[in-house]
């Protein structure tokens, strides 16, 4: 029998597989997807936010202990564990020496993410490589990995972890019998249900127009996070934690792919122009904060408009300021062609620019700070980089809500163990997205989930090692 | 200004597609630290043709950013960055060529190779036979000057070189113009000049960006690869100042060859030959070895010619001089220069041109980066 099993492919089963190997134990990983496709979110990840007291390679100045504290508790509005998140912050200070071991390499921020240079480092070659580098570093251990394994249930007795199980399947066209895995310890490090459309549904529910809004959620990661392990051990009691209804959102382009859009399909034009909704009025305030500060609620602003989709407009005195979208957005010399393009009703939608235009007050135009160019007599206004669009072309680009993770996770403490009836399961572990909500319950700060799949990867493995040998937790 | 550079150059299908996958790197831009292709990309927000080749050509085909890449296939994204710039690369050659016409021999460029060291063995086969009457004689103290005079010699093999490199000076100014139109060298460049050749020499863009080296059969970085280069190219370095000291010693010393095994000439030929004869094996192994999606896959062909080209100058070198006292000296001799006669002949037309125009790519990058920072400044 195997010591260790490992279910899931990101960095959290990375991260605790390659611990469990360096304690000694025998390890094997289990990936559902197949090797084309693995590393789950954590091979759309660009960075980690990491604690330190002086400048320390990629990092400039310093970012303490307290401060990352206090950003955690803002963006979480106190929805988090002190104890838990102190241990990441603590963690993410320490781990990047453990990280370049196993080959990960880290470079300066990227172009157009300068604003972090402070507080988050790089992965070069984004999370891919990272991926890419901890599986070669776990074969060259000895971990044994499994590709196209999606594991369907688990063999729980008296909270202790027995086997898992995994339902037969085809694989290229060859069909694979079921089969049941038993180890002496487990981890679980199989990421959120942001994949899993019914449970989408249900957790969004129906809207008052009658519509289903997650139906027109796209999903910025991985396909193979179904959740189909968080919902089986919340069945078989395991403690829980965070909102099942809510999900990280982000503002994307609505050509993104349904799946594995990633970093790229972002639309960061948001506040140099206006957004309409398919009535082709505005909604919210464009200007309130800068963009990377904002964008995480746009998302929901978006799922929250009739068909889930909205527009930004700009003119061409925004081209070239923001970073370059993806897909080139529709473009058009007047604003009745550009509703046309859109599809947008076009009485409404010109006069909702033109109603703008006239409200925007003359000020000093400056992107890189909160500036004094403001509208007047609107509802709702906007507040900053308000300048009328007038100078054509026009571009229209349409936006969609973009999932990047749930926040439903499982209860667990400093050991990284599974709790049951707010008992610590001996030999069950959790990591990464499957238990961010302990320090995550809501919002979102860049590179927080690296950091916390990190730590807690680097914990579940150690212990579940430990576990294996008969021993206890540390 | 005429009215054609009035007129956007249409993209063909090679490179409308690096321009498509350039769109997706320059929103996503993960592959930053890898090399010099990307922080070029970041100074755009649209790509013309000119853009398209000057990164085609700044591209070392490294293969970091296609394993890193989360949109390469099986994605629907299908970026595959080393590939499409490789398409684009073949491309300049073959258009820059001068002339023109000839530009045509980078389609077909293993056949090109072969048939061109065909005829410079068969000219010097024939050669032999006809001077010397055998390919098989004993020629006292080794000196091939009794087979070949030294000025039939130069003549030949002078005079195809001096073509060889104008013309293929010709195709890399073809090219300047194309991608950097208002540049021109002044006093303020010679430091982008040694940022150039240290780039060059070092090969600092198949480092990785993090000094463990390029990608080869798969997503683990190597060094091998820049190694076997660097044994490659100093090789043939040392095998040109080989002769370059050797015809100095000739018109400026009255010393004529053959040189004794420990002179300057015979000691760089010797170990240039052995850097050239272990590089070239070391890249073709590398080559077989390669991650199927690395690059364009019809243009293995074309480097592995060159390679085997290389390897046989080498070789047939380090024979002629091992063998320049027995018999086969003659053959050697034959062999040899027919070899090299191939490589001088389709200098401007074989993977050869690659370190120029990629010098230049270099060139224009340090020139943009020091503009952005002036700027900046
Ligand atoms: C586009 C995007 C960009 C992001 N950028 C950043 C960033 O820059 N910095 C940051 O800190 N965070 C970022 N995040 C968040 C980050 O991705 C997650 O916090 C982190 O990757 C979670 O790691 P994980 O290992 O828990 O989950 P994942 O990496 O998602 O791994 C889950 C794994 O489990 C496997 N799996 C699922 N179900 C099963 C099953 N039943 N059986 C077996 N295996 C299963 C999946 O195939 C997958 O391999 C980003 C997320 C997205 C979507
Ligand atoms: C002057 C600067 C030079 C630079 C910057 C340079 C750069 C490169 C790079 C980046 C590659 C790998 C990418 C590819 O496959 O296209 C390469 C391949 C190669 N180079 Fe160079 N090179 C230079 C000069 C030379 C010279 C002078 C020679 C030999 C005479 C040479 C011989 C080769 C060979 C044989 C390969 C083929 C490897 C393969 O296909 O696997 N290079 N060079
Ligand atoms: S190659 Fe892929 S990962 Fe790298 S910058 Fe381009 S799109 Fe991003
Ligand atoms: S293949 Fe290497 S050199 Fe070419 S663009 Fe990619 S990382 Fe840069």
């Amino acid at each position: 029998m195997i010591d260790v099993l490992i279910i899931g492919g990101g960095n959290a089963a990375l991260c605790a597989a390659l611990m469990a190997c360096e304690a000694g134990a025998s390890v094997l990983l289990l990936e559902a997807s197949p090797r084309e496709w693995r590393g789950g979110n954590s091979q759309h990840t660009r960075n980690l936010r990491c604690m330190h007291d002086a400048p320390q390679d990629v990092l400039v100045d310093a970012y303490p202990e307290e401060e990352y504290w206090q950003d955690l508790l803002k963006v979480t509005g106190g929805k988090t564990n002190e104890e838990l998140a102190r241990l990441v912050i603590r963690e993410s200070s320490s781990c990047r020496d453990w990280m370049r071991q196993h080959g990960v390499h880290f470079q300066p921020p990227l172009s157009g993410a300068l604003h972090v240079a402070r507080t988050n480092a790089f992965f070069m070659g984004g999370g891919k490589a990272l991926v890419n580098a901890y599986y070669r570093s776990a074969e060259q251990l000895g971990v044994q990995i499994r590709y196209d394994v999606p594991v369907e249930d688990l063999e729980i007795r008296d909270g202790r972890f027995v086997a898992a199980l995994v339902p037969e399947r085809e694989v290229n066209g060859t069909r694979l019998a079921a089969e049941r895995i038993e180890a002496k310890s487990c981890v679980l490090a199989s990421g959120g249900f942001e994949s899993n459309r019914d449970w989408l549904r249900e957790a969004w529910g129906m809207n008052e127009r009658g519509e289903y809004p997650s139906d027109n959620f796209l999903i910025r990661g991985t396909r193979f996070n179904k959740g189909t392990l968080l919902k089986r051990m919340l069945s078989l009691g395991a403690d829980s934690i965070g909102d099942p209804t809510q999900a990280h959102m982000v503002a994307i382009d609505a050509r993104a792919p349904l799946y594995d859009g990633g970093i790229c399909t972002r639309i960061d034009c948001v506040s140099l122009g206006v957004v309409v909704n398919n009535e082709g009025k505005r909604f919210y305030d464009e200007g309130e904060d800068f963009w990377p500060k904002r964008y995480a609620i746009w998302g929901r602003l978006v799922a929250q408009q009739p068909g889930q989709i909205g527009y930004s407009i700009i003119d061409s005195k925004a081209v070239g300021n923001f970073m370059p979208p993806v897909f080139p957005g529709n473009k058009a010399d007047s604003f009745e062609q550009l509703a046309d393009q859109l599809g947008l009703p076009r009485e409404t939608f010109v006069r909702t620019i033109q109603e703008y235009n006239k409200a925007c007050r003359p000020g000093s135009f400056n992107h890189t700070e909160l500036d004094d160019c403001v509208t007047e007599g609107i509802i709702p206004a906007k507040t900053h980089w308000a300048r009328p669009i007038d100078t054509p072309p026009f571009y229209g680009y349409a936006l969609r809500p973009g999932v990047t993770f749930t926040y439903l996770g499982l209860k667990t403490d400093k050991t990284a163990a599974v709790h049951f009836a707010d008992q610590p399961s001996k030999n069950l572990f959790v990591a990464g997205e499957m238990m961010a909500g302990n320090v995550l319950g809501m919002g979102y700060t860049a590179g927080v989930g690296m950091s916390i799949g990190t730590a807690f990867g680097r914990i579940a493995g150690r212990n579940a090692a430990l576990s294996s040998l008969g021993r206890s937790p540390a | 200004m005429n009215a054609e550079s009035n007129l956007i150059p249409v993209l063909n299908i090679d490179e409308e597609e690096v321009n498509r996958q350039m769109q997706i790197c320059n929103a996503c831009r993960y592959c930053e630290g890898f090399c010099a292709v990307f922080p070029a990309m970041t100074q755009r927000l649209e790509f013309g043709k000119a853009d398209i080749h000057y990164l085609a050509n700044l591209c070392h085909n490294c293969g970091a950013c296609l394993h890193a890449c989360q949109y390469a296939a099986p994605h629907e994204f299908e970026v595959n960055i080393p590939k499409s710039m490789a398409k684009v690369r073949l491309k300049t050659y073959t258009d820059y060529a001068w002339p023109q016409k000839l530009g045509g021999l980078y389609q077909r460029n293993g056949l090109t190779l072969a048939l061109s060291s065909a005829l410079g063995l068969g000219l010097f086969l024939v050669l032999t036979l006809l001077i010397q009457g055998s390919l098989f004689s004993k020629i006292e103290g080794g000196d091939f000057y009794q087979i070949f005079p030294h000025n039939t010699l130069v003549t030949m093999f002078g005079s195809v070189f001096i073509f060889s490199i104008l013309a293929l000076v010709l195709g890399v100014v073809r090219f300047w113009r194309q991608v950097a139109p208002r540049e021109k060298l002044q006093q303020e460049h010679a430091p982008v000049l040694m940022q150039v050749g240290e780039a060059a020499l070092t090969l600092k863009y198949l480092d990785g960006g993090h000094g463990q080296g390029c990608n080869n059969e798969d997503d683990a970085y190597t060094l091998a690869r820049r190694r076997f280069h660097h044994l490659t190219f100093y090789g043939f370095m040392l095998c040109l100042s080989a002769t370059s000291v050797a015809t100095l010693y000739h018109y400026f010393m009255g010393w004529e060859a053959p040189y004794p095994i420990f002179s300057l000439p015979v000691m760089l030929g010797i170990i240039g030959g052995l850097g050239l004869l272990v590089g070239p094996a070391g890249l073709l192994y590398l080559n077989y070895k390669r991650h199927p999606e690395h690059g364009d896959q019809a243009q293995r062909p074309m480097d592995r010619a060159f390679i085997v080209l290389l390897f046989m100058i080498s070789l047939t070198g380090l024979l002629l001089l091992g063998f320049r006292e027995s018999t086969l000296m003659p053959l050697m001799l034959a062999l040899h220069l027919g070899f090299v006669m191939a490589f001088f002949l389709t200098m401007p037309y074989s993977k050869f041109g690659h370190g120029f125009y990629r010098c230049a790519a270099l060139f224009k990058f340090y020139l943009e980066t020091l503009k952005d920072n002036k700027s900046k400044r």
